[in-house]
């Protein structure tokens, strides 16, 4: 066993690791080091090779691979210790983290945790599809990196189901490698993806988007031969009479992500069961003290800037963390979604100031209102011209001193007036 | 000959459906937009659309087998297919770093192809 003590491990080197370990440097940290198991940093951006990175935060539209460079370049600088090829396996209620690779089995002992690692992309067996076990059934992040990363080409003619981001991009990459796309499949009557991925990946290539439809067949017996695709109504029942048959080698399959928060859930860490991260407070840290979390694993969100931005907070709070005298937390209120809101995150509050909250909506809406309400306090309101579940809402609020009481809660909430 | 076309805007989230009628060279708003900034994407979208382009190319004797590219500036869409062909054909050499430019006026768009990602020699 290899032992090791440091100030801030981070767990995870995509963009939001890398985001917090540059954080946590220029917060004070002295001793920070990212653990990642791939054999290179930038987690899945290196795969990421359409540009619409970083517009928000720089004013510059970058690709995945510009955008992570820039962050490792930064990391580089910071003197920030990096161990690829690393794989962490537990860690325990002390900060213990127990890591592989081939050199053989680290200790690294921390005085603060960041949990950067990603998320995962559900596969076939999330929404259970009957038929056929073929080949030629990929998640479209998987297809992602054989097309970009190892040249590989997953199909010729290829149905996608899904209509995320993920999937919209890969129906364009696809495309452009010289394959079909017979067409993108969604069960939503609105497709799930930003509408500028809906005009650029898709009506550009005329590619058709079958909305209110799902996959109800895979047929194949050694590689997919075709799939069923059938409309759905209102209640997502499939309409008998509807089906269609498209032959096709190759299914991808974007259904959304699933943040990867096996080592937190294992040591005891709340999850959120909507969002599927951690449940956290305002400075990001988890329901164990000393780790925080940030990113893919804390929340799925749309863009990597506000991903990058919350990452800093994280690895801000993990540096000051180091010099916090933890006395104990005079509250801890529950933030709560009401009426019209899927999540809110944080979902605590440990002390009454302005706080940042990012949350997504139950479905797309014209003209309505956001309030944050306590008990019979509204702390605030403001009209929305438009949203959508698609698009990730972010708002700042003042929370006076004298709102909370000791676990009472603050709700979110969206009406039509 | 006029056509009408309709268009997506993408300026903001909401994605108006903007129709519009076109011969080539004049440009005219028929119904949909709901702010000015529309009529400016609708215009470009239906003289002179252009795109982003992104991909990538074989490199040899790279830690990679290939090296992502973008394009220098926005390519007229109807190049795309081209520029893509052209890209295929050649292979480059590792190392290459990002911001490298790969192809130099291609498919005689005056556009470049650079690279937007650094591959080491093996
Ligand atoms: C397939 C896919 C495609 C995407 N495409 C786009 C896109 O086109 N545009 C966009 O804006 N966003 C895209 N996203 C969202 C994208 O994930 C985020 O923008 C951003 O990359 C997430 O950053 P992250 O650091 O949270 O996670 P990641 O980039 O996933 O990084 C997490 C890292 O943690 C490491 N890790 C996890 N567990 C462990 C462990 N136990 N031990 C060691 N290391 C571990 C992983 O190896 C990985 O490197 C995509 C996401 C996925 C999954």
């Amino acid at each position: 066993m290899i032992n090791y003590d440091v100030d801030v491990a981070v767990i995870g080197g995509g963009p939001a690791g890398l985001a917090a370990a540059v954080s946590a440097r220029e917060h004070g940290a002295k001793n920070v080091v990212i653990l990642d198991r791939n054999s290179w940093l930038g987690g899945i951006l290196p795969q990421c090779i359409h540009d619409g990175f970083g517009v928000e935060e720089t004013g510059t539209s970058m690709t995945g691979p510009e955008y992570a460079e820039k962050y490792i370049e930064m990391a580089k600088k910071h003197g920030i210790d990096v161990m690829k090829g690393t794989m962490v396996l537990q860690f325990n209620k002390k900060l213990e983290i127990t890591a592989v690779n081939k050199k053989g089995l680290h200790k690294i002992r921390a005085k603060s945790i960041v949990l950067a690692m990603g998320c995962r992309e559900k596969t076939r067996w999330n929404v259970m599809i009957p038929g056929n076990r073929s080949s030629g059934i990929y998640t479209a992040g998987v297809a992602q990196a054989f097309i970009n990363l190892y040249n590989i080409i997953p199909g010729k003619n290829v149905v996608i189901l899904g209509s995320g981001d993920v999937g919209l991009i890969m129906a364009r990459r696809l495309k452009f490698e010289g394959a079909n796309v017979l067409g993108v499949v969604e069960i939503l009557p609105y497709a799930s993806g930003l509408p500028r991925n809906v005009v650029q990946c898709l009506d550009d290539y005329d590619i058709p988007l079958f909305l209110n439809y799902t996959v109800t067949c895979i047929d194949g017996k050694e590689r997919l031969e075709q799939v069923t695709i059938a409309q759905v109504d209102d209640k997502m029942n499939i309409i008998p009479g509807t089906e269609k048959k498209i032959k096709c080698d190759a299914l991808l399959l974007s259904l959304g992500l699933v943040p990867e928060n096996e080592l937190a859930s294992d040591v005891g860490i709340e999850i959120d069961t909507v969002t599927g991260g951690p449940i956290v407070n305002q400075y990001l840290e988890t329901t164990l003290a000393g780790v925080f979390a940030c990113g893919n694993c804390l929340q799925v969100y749309d863009t990597v800037d506000v991903l990058s931005a919350d990452a800093k907070n994280a690895g801000k709070n993990a540096a000051k963390n180091l010099t916090i005298q933890k006395e104990d937390k005079k509250i801890s209120a529950k933030i709560v979604p009401g009426k019209g809101v899927r999540y809110v995150v944080p979902q605590r509050l440990s002390e009454c100031e302005r706080v940042h909250l990012t949350l997504r909506v139950e479905k797309p809406q014209e003209s309505s209102m956001l309030r944050v309400i306590a008990g019979d306090k509204e702390l605030l309101k403001k009209r929305l011209p438009w949203v959508n579940p698609a698009n990730m809402i972010e708002i700042d609020v003042n929370i006076p001193s004298d709102t909370i009481a000791f676990m009472q809660s603050l709700e979110v909430t969206l009406d039509d007036h | 000959m006029i056509t009408e076309k309709k268009i997506t805007c993408i300026v903001c989230p909401i994605g108006c459906k903007i129709l519009v009628k076109t011969d080539g060279t004049q440009f005219e708003i028929v119904e949909g937009n709901k702010c000015k900034k529309g009529i400016e994407y609708a215009k470009n979208e239906a003289l002179d659309p252009r795109r982003m382009l992104t991909t990538s190319a074989l490199i040899n004797g790279g830690e990679w087998p290939l090296i992502s590219v973008k394009s220098s500036k926005p390519v007229p869409k109807e190049k795309i297919f081209p520029i893509l062909k052209e890209i295929k054909k050649n292979a480059v050499d590792a190392p290459i770093n990002s911001g490298q430019t790969i192809i130099k006026n291609v498919a005689n768009t005056s556009i470049d192809i650079v690279a937007t990602k650094s591959v080491k020699k093996l």
